[in-house]
């Protein structure tokens, strides 16, 4: 009892004074007022500030925690009331453990050594610096109750369909209008040359002129002219057509796993070299093996709801594309099953076998953006190919690009000699050398 | 009669038409386009990530036989990926780059790569992918309850911890140590 009273001290909303200087004939009821208050306010200050909690919960138990889910460590939705009716521990037990687990175990505390044990031995790191508001803000958090599981409504994609059919409706009245229309121009025109029979009018009013492509046939100076246009006008597209072949730019196959670029590289603003860590380094950017999908997936297991919703538009649900990583990389939510699938990505950019191209000479050396070539990846939902990889586009970017020499003694010497030959101060790729057929071709 | 002319032309101009925008629609962003000659842009040999039957699961790309040793300059790491690993690392396990190979500038580049975009690029445990509620419970580096030192950084870098994957695949030996030292001055600025 005398702990509440302190803590209706403590609560500033309390109006306890009030209370004490309110008219003797109301004591009672002021009485039971107090005691009310007393009550409610205890419980108040017990459950601690939950947004507080929260922020705190995010900072330092969200790496091995989450509420719903065990993760490094166990779930913690209710852990409090959990403790007190299934173990009977209390606050203070609570309270030692997350300061100083291992001391706990030590002591041979007979839970803490249970959960040590079956969380693999895993010690949970000691957190001195919480303080006991600290503690019952983080506990006030965990005994929020669980958000109603957000449920993709079927209002939502309805307007949407409707949409779809009403657009159709519109289009097909739109088509049948026409046809309506022709067929009353058909009819309109018999009628009239039914009443012109009828009136005996000769409505055939024949052109004795010549027609128009016996007159053209006839200019030999025309046929040739014609000919000649049509010729280098065909030859025009001819030769398009073949300098297209074997030209996949625009490439956009569909994956077996739905990757967003949009989302990693664009959102969340993760570094492309993060995930294709050999292109600093090798000749290939690599595809990223699913270990590194792991690295952040492990605790992201499910997008947030305006992150699914934004999927809707593209026609994929992204949880579900978490879960075929899952199924690929053998991971059951806790633990890997060692039953590992391959993934069978399709490759997009892929450069005949008889050039060299080498990704760390241009990323690290040159220090040239990955945009330049694969375009705005950042923006891309599915990955298609920007860049044409055909030879002249090769060469004309080595022609552009001057090399970045400042502060690189590797080419202080050789930039000198080089400048003082072509006459210029800034060397491009192709003054280097990166014409040479020899650089890419061997 | 004129009449006549006029419609048939025009039936024909609109019948090349349609053969035209036909011819353009077929061409399918989801398939590869034709090639001259197939086998000079098709490599004889197997390449990397192809499927083969050479090996049981089907796949070229094979993970090295256990034990096995990469040219060049390499030294295995021998402390243990547990616990006890963890807390002898933390205890004895020093950088083995000297002051004059500790480069900031190469650790900062990637540091900046692969731990910013979680641990932030000042090491405060705020970087946008926890700022954006996307990951969570990253510690500042000058956490007092963990007191990380060069051997824990290493280790954990090395292995992993809790949440945190490993980084052994992205980063080669000489680079995790760039990074450990870029870490601890990260963690030196921090406490200031």
């Amino acid at each position: 009892m005398k702990k509440s009273y302190q803590s209706l001290e403590d609560n500033p909303t309390n109006n306890m004074k009030q209370v004490i200087y309110c008219g003797l004939t109301s004591k009672i009821y002021s009485l039971c007022i107090v005691l009310l208050l007393t009550f409610s306010t205890t419980l108040i200050a017990q459950e601690g500030d939950p947004v507080n909690g929260k922020s705190l919960f995010n900072s330092n138990c969200a790496a091995c925690h989450k509420l719903d889910k065990p993760m490094t460590g166990p779930a913690l939705r209710n852990v409090e009331a959990r403790l007190a009716d299934e173990e009977g521990l209390d606050r203070e037990w609570l309270s030692a453990w997350i300061r100083n687990s291992s001391s706990l175990i030590k002591a041979g505390d007979a839970y803490a050594n249970k959960i040590y044990n079956e969380y693999n031995g895993v010690a949970m790191t000691a957190f001195p610096q919480l303080s006991d508001q600290d503690i019952s803000d983080i506990l006030a958090y965990t005994a929020a109750p669980a958000p109603a599981p957000v449920v993709v409504d079927g209002p939502k994609g309805e307007p949407v369909d409707q949409g779809g059919v009403s657009n159709n409706l519109i289009l097909g009245a739109l088509a049948l209008l026409f046809a309506l229309l022709a067929m009353a121009l058909v009819l309109v025109r018999r009628t009239l040359n039914r009443f012109a029979d009828a009136k005996g009018i000769d409505v055939v009013t024949e052109n004795k002129r010549l027609p128009i492509w016996k007159a053209f046939a006839q200019n030999q100076f025309l046929v040739l002219v014609t000919s000649i246009f049509f010729l280098l006008a065909s030859g025009y597209f001819v030769y398009g057509y073949l300098m297209q072949v074997g030209v996949d730019q625009g490439y956009e196959p569909v994956q077996p796993i739905h990757y967003s670029h949009r989302i990693h590289a664009g959102d969340n603003g993760i570094d492309c070299k993060y995930c294709h860590s050999s292109a600093r380094v090798s000749k290939t950017s690599g595809i990223p093996s699913l270990n590194v999908c792991m690295n952040c997936h492990k605790s992201i297991s499910e997008v947030a709801p305006e992150t699914l919703a934004e999927g809707e538009e593209f026609g994929v649900n992204y949880d579900a594309e978490i879960q075929k990583l899952y199924d690929a990389v053998g991971w059951d939510g806790t633990a890997y099953t060692g039953e590992a699938q391959p993934v069978k990505w399709i490759r997009i950019h892929n450069l005949p076998d008889f050039a060299y191209f080498n990704h760390s000479q241009h990323v690290t050396v040159g220090g040239i953006e990955c945009q330049t070539c694969h375009g705005p990846v950042e923006e891309m939902e599915i990955m298609y190919q920007h860049a044409p990889l055909t030879m002249g586009w090769c060469i004309n970017c080595h022609r552009e690009t001057n090399v970045k020499v400042k502060d690189n003694e590797y080419y202080t010497k050789i930039h000198e000699e080089l400048s003082k030959k072509y006459g210029v101060e800034q060397l491009t790729a192709a003054q280097m050398g990166g014409l040479e057929c020899g650089k890419c071709h061997y | 009669m004129k009449m006549h002319i006029n419609m048939k032309t025009s039936l024909k101009y609109s019948a090349v038409l349609v053969l035209l925008v036909g011819l353009v629609s077929c061409q399918k962003t989801s398939s590869r386009n034709y090639q001259y000659m197939p086998n000079m842009y098709e490599s004889v040999g197997y390449e990397t990530y192809q499927e083969s039957d050479a090996f049981g699961n089907g796949l070229e790309a094979q993970l090295p036989a256990e034990g096995s040793i990469p040219r060049g300059d390499f030294m295995p790491f021998e402390i243990e990926n547990t616990n006890e690993g963890y807390a002898f690392a933390k205890a004895n396990l020093k950088n083995p780059l000297d002051s004059l190979q500790v480069n900031y500038a190469e650790g900062k580049v990637l540091y900046e790569i692969y731990c910013g975009i979680c641990h932030g690029n000042k090491g405060d445990g705020k970087g946008k992918l926890v700022q954006r509620e996307k990951i969570l419970g990253v510690p500042s580096y000058a956490d007092v309850g963990r007191a990380i030192t060069t051997g824990s950084i290493y280790h954990t870098l090395y292995y992993g911890k809790n949440t945190m994957g490993s980084y052994a695949n992205q980063l080669n030996e000489q680079e995790r140590w760039q990074v450990v030292a870029y870490v601890e001055k990260l963690k030196a600025d921090l406490e200031k």
